[in-house]
């Protein structure tokens, strides 16, 4: 690739380094992690860069770095045994913390609820919650149906919930 | 619209990604059903908090330069190539032929005894030395060498550098040993060159450390993690075990990390 090539590159995609950080970082849950599946995704994101014609740049290069995140946790975890969540069962109104308890959360509480879903819900919450993507682009980046977005969206927030409550009441 | 389908709706109508259709129909039920209101409350509630948290983790910006520099990187070893050749065709012709003398060595070897694959990683080592193209990314940093890897195999080798014990890694190169692309790791011993081959393994058995020579060099053999490896060396084969034994060890903690 020439030298206009990668200023092309440089310039379209990284940009969007710190979006990208931030996905593989919550994905990976580990620094170190994060920064290896980031530049593995970019050197993949530069080699397919010249095929690229799209105008979503930025759900283009998370779509690469989920991809990379995906196949190093598969590689390097063994999967744990995920509990099944049953919605009816655990999202009910009484186990989710009302509205004024919600407002003494903090930071850190929070950060740890949100590091204990499991992926597939994690990641839904961390591209919209925390960065603020799109539905379309969600779908895009994570490779399903918009309808599933919202359906996937509300047992991840159901999810938080009751995580969060229960480590509310854990503390009190 | 009922309580199913308003809690169906609720993450799009609190995103705003609702159509207008389904907005008004959203807050007629609200107006009317006191669960779904309060369910509405806490989700906004959960949502604020997220938002006034700023849970975002930035790049750090040494990443952004290693980035920039990779991507530099890739671009050269084309060009340095093409100017070799420009340069001194005579010299890159004559290396092409050692390159062909010295496979089709190593296939008759292949040919002859049964494990082909012992004389090939002996002959890739041997290779790597006569041509001196022990390396195509020349790094010690494993941060390097593992992404330059990436999209070249369809696997991802494992390794570390252990240049506190000893066995400073110098770098990696792309090798083609029983019939398949594998990864070569090169590390140093004072003056010996130990290479590293790692592909995946065919049964998911582990394999303990096996030593054994070949024409005067050392090789050391496991299985570890579904992966196979093999460290050529004329090293002597205490050291080359001692260096087994730290690569066996360190893919442990890869593994559980």
């Amino acid at each position: 690739m020439q030298d206009t090539e990668r200023a092309s590159f440089e310039e379209a995609v990284l940009p969007h380094l710190d979006a990208a950080y931030n996905l593989a970082r919550w994905l990976t849950r580990n620094e170190a992690d994060a920064d290896d599946c980031v530049q593995e995704a970019f050197l993949r994101a530069y080699r397919f860069y010249a095929g690229f014609h799209g105008v979503n740049c930025r759900a283009w290069l998370l779509t690469i770095v989920r991809n990379t995140c995906c196949t190093w946790l598969q590689a390097h975890r063994a999967r744990k045994p995920t509990v099944t969540f049953d919605e009816e069962m655990h999202s009910t109104a009484s186990t989710a913390p009302d509205a004024e308890l919600l407002g003494k959360i903090d930071r850190e509480l929070l950060r740890k609820a949100i590091d204990e879903l499991p992926l597939e819900f994690r990641e839904v919450i961390v591209l919209r919650d925390i960065d603020g993507t799109s539905y379309k682009d969600i779908a895009e980046i994570v490779g399903i149906p918009l309808g599933t977005v919202m359906s996937r969206l509300t047992r991840a927030r159901g999810r938080l919930q009751h995580g969060l409550a229960r480590q509310l009441g854990s503390e009190s | 619209m009922d309580c199913q389908q308003a809690k169906y709706l609720l993450p799009g109508y609190i995103d705003r990604e609702l159509d207008l259709v389904h907005s008004v129909e959203f807050e007629e039920h609200l107006e009317g059903c006191s669960a779904c209101k309060s369910a509405h409350e806490q989700q906004q509630a959960l949502q604020s908090a997220i938002g006034g948290a700023s849970l975002s983790y930035r790049a750090p910006t040494e990443l952004r330069k290693r980035i920039q520099s990779q991507l530099r990187r890739v671009d050269e070893p084309k060009m340095t190539w093409n100017r070799r050749l420009r340069s001194n065709s005579a010299l890159a012709t004559a290396a092409m032929l050692l390159v062909a003398a010295t496979w089709a060595i190593g296939h008759n070897w292949a040919g002859n005894k049964s494990d082909g694959v012992i004389d090939q990683v002996v002959a890739s080592h041997v290779r790597s030395l006569l041509v001196d193209h022990v390396a195509d990314v020349a790094s010690s940093d494993r941060h390097q060498v593992k992404p330059w890897f990436s999209g070249k195999l369809d696997y991802a080798p494992e390794f570390d550098d252990f240049a506190s014990q000893g066995f400073p890694l110098s770098g990696g190169r792309l090798d083609y040993v029983n019939r398949r692309p594998v990864a070569a790791m090169v590390y140093g011993r004072r003056k010996h060159v130990i290479n590293l081959f790692c592909w995946p393994a065919t049964s998911e058995r582990t394999a303990p450390i096996q030593l054994l020579d070949r024409q005067g060099y050392h090789l050391a053999h496991w299985v570890k993690s579904g992966l196979e490896f093999w460290a050529v060396s004329d090293l002597n084969t205490t050291e080359l075990r001692e260096f087994a034994e730290l690569l066996q060890a360190a893919g442990t903690d890869s593994a559980a990390n």
